[in-house]
């Protein structure tokens, strides 16, 4: 009763590139901010293979020490900060909006900023590899050693990994005001706090991260600048700075960052589960404290990254430490009994979401060793923590990501993606990502260092690491498999509907693509799962 | 209850978001920018907390502070007088006017908040030109930005603050420009409401800054 059959309006004279460049549409922008994503990471997947080929076997075959570096660092920036941090953000911009029922994020034209200034950030960035080197000083740039102009930081890419990283900063910040601004005013009617969906729980809490933390790293970043580029002190024992000031002030950020990173993923898992198990989350309200207790904990913990220092109060930061995985495990007990007894669906997004959930805890577990003082004198620095950083990181944010790409493209496109190849790319992806990562724990308590080029032929490192290179590449396979689904699924995949998945949330309540005001009407919102409700005959009207 | 657009009875343009003519702020209470700008300043808040948490490292890590200057063998010093002190007044009075000018738009007084803000506009530029002035003493005294930590801290904290009022200059021009071009009424000035907010943070800031800077006493090595 309520299709507008009105005619279209002006704007459709306008090219539909010029259309996209210029929307303040958060669906657009969201679908824009996993195109860039998508480009970094497929970048940064090259630089690792760069970096695998150089391990697979001892001896320096393809690059130097210094091109080496270059490419591990520029590997880690590009991940985090312009693939998971930006990846998770045009999720939560598409879908955010849609799950409480609002028209649009709160500031249209901050979050088109938000979205512009991360492209511009990742040009400066890659800027480096033609202006005589990128930073090279890993993707933590460590001062004193990134003031290195000799030795680390040869050429202006350290700086330009400075600037591009305030723009980035800058607009993560810019988003998550937004985000917070548009989960606290623009609810639908009926949509109290307590029946938010668990994706817009977890955006809320990560948002409040990023406001409180990103800034921090903005002033380290600036004092790095006025260091390496106005003859400035803050870092640099000789004229009189803190060799372990930048360690202490990038990490306040880069720890909460950890969790801004996997927070998002988690409230995406925790959106397809109860879906595909037919059942509703089990422990809701248990979920949304666990999600808070982690982010307030996540202030405490920076130093866990710097016990070899000596000079950080390691009892309080270990316990701290350990303290995070009981909500962590809190939430575990949310996910498996979720399952537990349900119906379960084996689509590839619920494939994806059970590697989330068996890989993340892999990466909670071996933390958990890490976390513990004498365990991490022996530890840091080496593949061990490369192993649970990956484990975290791709085995916990990435799987997420699968699991969110192929839940709700759909809803973006209107085409269901393949399943045939969507599951071929999980077990794919499953086994290359373990083959990648499961060896470097043993490269890491054989005692193989992280960040060199090179290594003895008789340190007894070489099988592990030919694995680890073989893996690289599965992954990589996997990757041209998605590739390729995307493709096919664009051009002749199965039209979706509104609700492929007999969804609980708001968004499988209106078309797929949604129009540009999303909603031409909303079912009334009783609990967390207002379609289920209304599916059901839960509420008057239906 | 269903939500309808109100589509049938009122036809829009399919560009135009139904959901717009409804209040967002369903829940009354605080409007979207000033919410906006509160969760800014919270972001601004932990940005000077990184720089000042520079400061007090380096400041304790050094064995003497303010340092010595290397051209006169003597400690640097910072004069309250003639500028920073003024200055400061001037800035704290800009923070009342501003706050006059937020008064006169809410009980629709334009002429007051046009008067009012253009004072406000006109304090900041002065207490910025006060700031370049003393920044070419100090320069002329040997006082720089590769001057040792004391020198880096100072300018870093203080120019970071310096650059804030300046972005504050441009927010409230912007608001008085909206003003005088009728843009505000006593039932429309959220934007007043959060360029004056944003105005009272970077007071606020200045505040602690000089007590740290010119106030708070040095330390001697020990001998």
């Amino acid at each position: 009763m309520a299709t507008t059959t009105l005619p279209r309006s002006a704007s459709a004279s306008r090219s539909t590139l010029y259309e996209w460049l210029t929307t303040t549409d958060h669906k657009k922008i969201g679908i824009m901010y996993l195109i860039n994503s998508f480009f970094f990471f497929f970048f940064a997947g090259i630089l690792a293979l760069l970096v695998r080929s150089e391990l697979a076997q001892p001896g320096l075959q393809f690059f130097t020490d210094q091109a080496y570096n270059e490419l591990f660092s520029m590997h880690g920036t590009i991940m985090i900060f312009l693939f998971v941090i930006p990846m998770l953000a045009g999720f939560g911009n598409y879908v955010v909006p849609l799950q409480i029922g609002a028209p649009d994020m709160a500031f249209p034209r901050i979050n088109a900023l938000s979205l512009w200034m991360l492209p511009l950030g990742g040009i400066l960035l890659l800027l480096g590899f033609v202006t005589g080197g990128t930073a090279a000083a890993g993707w933590t740039s460590y001062a004193p050693l990134s003031e290195d102009h000799a030795l680390a930081a040869t050429g202006t890419g350290q700086d330009l990994w400075i600037v591009a990283l305030v723009l980035i900063g800058t607009s993560s910040i810019l988003g998550a005001i937004n985000f917070l601004v548009t989960i606290f005013k623009m609810r639908a009617p009926g949509m109290t706090l307590f029946r938010m969906p668990i994706l817009v729980w977890t955006v809320l809490v990560t948002s409040v991260l990023v406001l409180m933390a990103t800034p921090v790293i903005t002033s380290a970043l600036i004092m790095l600048f006025i260091d390496r580029n106005y003859g400035g002190s803050f870092f640099d024992p000789r004229v009189g700075g803190d060799a372990i000031l930048y360690q202490n002030i990038f990490w306040f950020y880069s720890h909460p960052a950890v969790y801004v990173m996997v927070l998002p993923a988690m409230g995406m898992v925790s959106e397809i589960l109860p879906v595909f198990s037919r059942k509703p989350l089990f422990g809701y309200k248990a979920f949304i404290f666990a999600t808070a207790a982690i982010g307030a904990l996540g202030f405490s913990v920076w130093a866990h990254h710097m016990f070899t220092t000596g000079a950080v109060f390691l009892p309080f930061f270990s316990i701290m430490t350990f303290l995070i995985a009981v909500p962590t495990g809190v939430k575990m007990f949310n996910w498996v009994f979720t399952m537990w007894r349900g119906q379960l669906m084996l689509k590839t997004p619920l494939l994806f979401a059970i590697g989330f959930l068996t890989m993340f805890l892999i990466g909670g577990i071996n933390g958990a060793f890490s976390a513990s003082v004498p365990v991490d004198f022996a530890l840091h620095d080496t593949y061990w923590v490369v192993a649970h950083l990956h484990y975290v990181l791709f085995g916990g944010s990435v799987f997420g990501i699968m699991a969110g790409l192929y839940y709700w493209f759909p809803k973006m496109t209107g085409r269901m993606m393949n399943e045939t190849i969507g599951k071929a790319q999980f077990v794919l992806m499953f086994i290359g990502f373990n083959l990648t990562f499961f060896p470097m724990h043993e490269l890491g308590l054989a005692g193989m260092p992280r960040r060199i080029a090179d290594y003895s032929s008789t340190a007894g490192w070489n099988q592990l690491n030919l694995l680890a290179t073989i893996g690289g590449f599965t992954i990589a396979a996997s990757m041209v498999l998605l590739l390729w689904n995307i493709f096919i699924s664009l051009r002749s995949g199965t039209p979706a509907g509104d609700d492929p998945w007999e969804g609980n949330t708001l968004e499988w309540a209106t078309s797929s693509p949604p129009p540009a005001y999303n909603f031409d009407r909303l079912p009334e919102i009783r609990s967390e799962r207002p379609l289920f409700d209304a599916r059901h005959g839960r509420t008057a009207e239906h | 209850m269903t939500i309808t657009t109100g589509a049938e009875t009122h036809p829009v343009p399919t560009e135009h978001n139904p959901l717009a003519s409804m209040p967002h702020d369903t829940h009354g209470g605080i409007s979207n920018p000033v919410l906006g700008m509160l969760l800014f300043i919270t972001s601004e808040v932990m940005f000077f907390g990184g720089l000042f948490a520079a400061y007090f490292s380096l400041r304790a890590n050094s064995p003497q502070w303010p340092t010595i200057n290397p051209e006169t063998g003597e400690p640097f010093q910072l004069a309250i007088l003639p500028f920073v002190g003024p200055a400061t007044i001037l800035l704290i009075l800009s923070s009342v006017t501003c706050q006059l000018a937020v008064w006169g738009i809410r009980r629709d007084d334009r002429t007051a908040f046009i008067r009012a803000m253009a004072v406000t506009v006109v304090l900041g530029i002065v207490f910025l030109s006060m700031q370049l002035i003393d920044y070419s003493l100090l320069g002329s005294e040997g006082l720089t930005l590769s001057s040792g930590p004391y020198g880096t801290t100072y300018y870093t904290l203080t120019g970071f603050h310096g650059a804030h009022v300046f972005g504050g200059v441009i927010m409230l021009s912007v608001v008085l420009y909206r003003g005088m071009a009728g843009q505000f009424s006593g039932k429309h000035y959220d934007a007043v409401e959060a360029a004056s907010l944003y105005w009272h943070f970077v007071d606020v800031v200045w505040i602690l800054l000089f007590s740290l800077l010119y106030l708070l006493p040095g330390k001697t090595a020990a001998t």
